[in-house]
């Protein structure tokens, strides 16, 4: 058990990082992840890394892939409005089989928004973002011990599979100062990366790309991809429950969400009622087999969200009609109450819907 | 009798895709000859753009890399920056380099990366079936300005090797073509000088190479050469472009 | 003594080394290649001194020169 110390959030993900063994960072600033980069800048060359401010997060994402094709193990960071600018950087780095972590702390939005927490990037993480037929690992951390922890077991996840990994977090956890105990690295005893371009001595040379221009090829190329998606949707699948064993209400909740609404859950307790807490940790792959079976024997579901409604629908698909999936949501930045919550709770109840 | 030229052993032994008497297939021989001389093929990591060269890969015999379409100096910066010992090239074209990457070039260049650029400009977009390029000249017709380049409503076209020559950490920069062979000769010197600029460590290189697109520009191979002698030419003068910066606080 | 060998296969006729062969003894062929294109070929190969000029110009490294 190591000391703990209070970290900010942001911090916390920069630090999981180095301890990670992460030594290379390329970023641009943006509002609410500026002490990530700023502590990169101070950091990498206390422990041998490279720090380097890209001119945008264009050119950040770009880098990370070159990083990342030379075999390191490289993360960059944004909110929102870069993330969207690194899209076809991602998609690239997918294409091509690279790891490397990726971080949203999730603002406000759309376009340049506001700088305050939200959920609305959601889509842009599990679904695509980019174009074709890719995904992310996405981890939704809901602490800064979460962000420390999670940060940790994304660089380990992208070299295993060798895919990008996200942590999708907010402003709220990325500001937010909590005890933490610092994570320590999984000794995986991971193959070396034979595929890098380290230089082609004593082997032949390593291409690599995402293009291929033969569509019979293309489509065994994305088929690959699949079966690379399916096994991790086997294998990595994580989630945590509240109080859902004895729920009538079942509410579904990552990140910020769920810490609020495990307090509306108390104060719904106190009241006799019986709710409890179904809390995605990886949205991707979504824990659709779990969350179902969790709600088996439950009359409803809330889903509450920063958005107008991003993950609610892959809450539908997993509940597939048996029961009502009801939504509350607040968004722009702001952030709902257990209050609110509550009352969202006692409304459904009462109209027995 | 032994062999006096042949193909270069970086280079691979492989048809290539490109159009009869495009330059491509010259400028990607002085690169795999220097590679050769200077025995660094199995340090090299070479990016390839998004253009005509896209393929790229498949012609040398060292390790390389697809970017996206202008980001080849990020990724190069991600890789040299990762393997400082590697010699780390980009091949782009004016597309590539001066339009949708022109900020990944200019502050790779400022940054003093220790890579090299090789810039292919044929003053129009090859690949995509001749639009206007950043490098097009005015008048040049092309099929986004079918009525000849209009600098009213178009602007001018940029001078790369100019543009970057005005940045510190900028240690060598040379424009020539390859339209015969004393230009050829000289051209391959510059690579040459563009590559011990990085393995000495001394800053970013570039070298920008005047180039044909016959079938865009609409003439035969040696026409196309003779319009880089005669028209391109005057526009983008060959000569090194590097500058010891005189101004007070530069390196 | 030298020689030029073209490889006949890789030539796209672009004409190139028939334009900078600084004695013209380079011209293309009669016949086709797989390809279509007629390759280009020496004339009077014992007027050749291995300059390179040709080898140097072509663009499919389709030429080997001996000395």
């Amino acid at each position: 058990m190591g000391e703990k110390v209070l970290m900010k959030g942001n911090e916390a993900i920069a630090e999981a990082a180095i301890l990670a063994g992460c030594r290379y960072f390329f970023g641009y600033p943006i509002t609410p992840q500026n002490e990530i980069p700023e502590y990169m800048s101070r950091r990498m060359p206390e422990v041998g890394g490279v720090f380097l401010q890209a001119e945008s997060e264009v050119a950040g994402s770009n880098m990370v892939y070159g990083a990342a094709c030379a075999g390191a193990r490289v993360m960059t960071t944004s909110s929102s409005p870069g993330i969207s600018l690194m899209q076809e950087a991602i998609s690239y780095t997918a294409g091509a089989e690279l790891p490397c972590v990726l971080v949203n702390i999730v603002r406000g939005g759309p376009g340049l928004g506001g700088i305050q927490g939200s959920q609305a990037d959601y889509f842009q993480a599990t679904k695509g973002g980019g174009h074709g037929d890719y995904k992310l690992i996405v981890l939704a951390p809901a602490s800064v011990q979460e962000l420390m922890d999670l940060t940790i077991t994304a660089f380990d996840l992208a070299d295993v599979y060798r895919n990008p990994v996200m942590i999708l977090g907010d402003a709220i956890l990325g500001q937010m100062m909590e005890p933490v105990i610092p994570g320590k690295r999984e000794d995986l005893d991971l193959p070396p990366k034979t595929w890098a371009t380290t230089g082609a001595k004593n082997r032949p040379k390593n291409v690599i790309t995402s293009l291929i221009l033969d569509p019979a090829k293309l489509e065994q190329h994305n088929l690959n991809l699949k079966e690379k998606y399916e096994k991790i949707a086997r294998n990595e699948v994580r989630y945590r429950t509240y109080m859902a064993e004895d729920s009538e209400t079942l509410i579904v909740a990552y990140g910020t969400c769920a810490r609020i609404a495990q307090a509306a859950i108390d104060m719904a307790r106190e009241r006799g009622l019986r709710v409890g807490l179904f809390r995605p940790i990886t949205l991707w792959p979504f824990p659709y087999d779990a969350l179902r079976q969790t709600a088996e024997d439950s009359l409803r579901v809330l889903t509450v969200e920063m958005s107008l409604g991003q993950m609610v629908e892959d809450v539908r698909l997993a509940i597939l009609g048996t029961k009502p999936v009801h939504f509350y949501g607040r968004t722009g930045g702001m952030t709902p109450t257990p209050r609110e919550i509550l009352n969202e709770i006692e409304r459904i109840v009462e109209e027995g819907i | 009798m032994r062999k006096v030229f042949g193909r270069p052993e970086a280079m691979a032994d492989v048809p290539m895709h490109y159009c009869p008497g495009c330059t491509h297939g010259i400028i990607h021989r002085l690169i795999a000859e220097v590679i050769d001389e200077l025995g660094v093929r199995e340090k090299t990591v070479g990016i390839s753009p998004v253009g005509c060269a896209v393929l790229a890969y498949d012609y040398f015999n060292c390790d390389f890399v697809e970017a996206s379409h202008g980001r080849a100096p990020a990724v190069a910066t991600g890789i040299k920056r990762t393997l400082p010992d590697s010699v780390v090239f980009c091949y782009q074209g004016d597309g590539d380099l001066a339009s949708i990457g022109m900020a990944e070039i200019v502050h790779a260049a400022t940054r003093g990366e220790k890579i090299t650029v090789i810039f292919v400009n044929n003053a129009i977009y090859g690949m995509t079936g001749g639009q206007m390029a950043p490098t097009t000249l005015p008048g040049q017709r092309t099929t986004t300005s079918p009525r000849g380049r209009d600098v009213e409503g178009a602007g001018h076209p940029i001078r790369v090797a100019e543009l970057l020559s005005t940045l510190s950490g900028v240690a060598y920069i040379s424009r020539v073509s390859v339209t015969g062979p004393t230009n050829v000769i000289k051209a391959k010197r510059a690579v040459r000088r563009a590559f011990e600029t990085q393995i000495e460590g001394k800053g970013f290189s570039l070298v920008e190479f005047l180039s044909t697109c016959p079938i865009n520009w609409g003439m035969s191979p040696l026409e196309a050469m003779k319009w880089v002698d005669e028209k391109m030419s005057l526009y983008y003068p060959l000569g090194d472009y590097t500058q010891v910066q005189e101004v007070a606080g530069n390196a | 003594m030298a020689k030029v060998v073209f490889d006949e296969e890789r030539c796209k006729g672009c004409e190139l080394c028939v334009a900078f062969c600084p004695r013209n003894l380079l011209v293309m062929a009669e016949r086709f290649n797989s390809k279509g294109y007629h390759p280009a070929t020496i004339v009077n190969p014992e007027e050749c001194n291995a300059c390179t000029y040709c080898a140097r110009m072509c663009p499919e490294v389709a030429i080997e020169v001996y000395r």
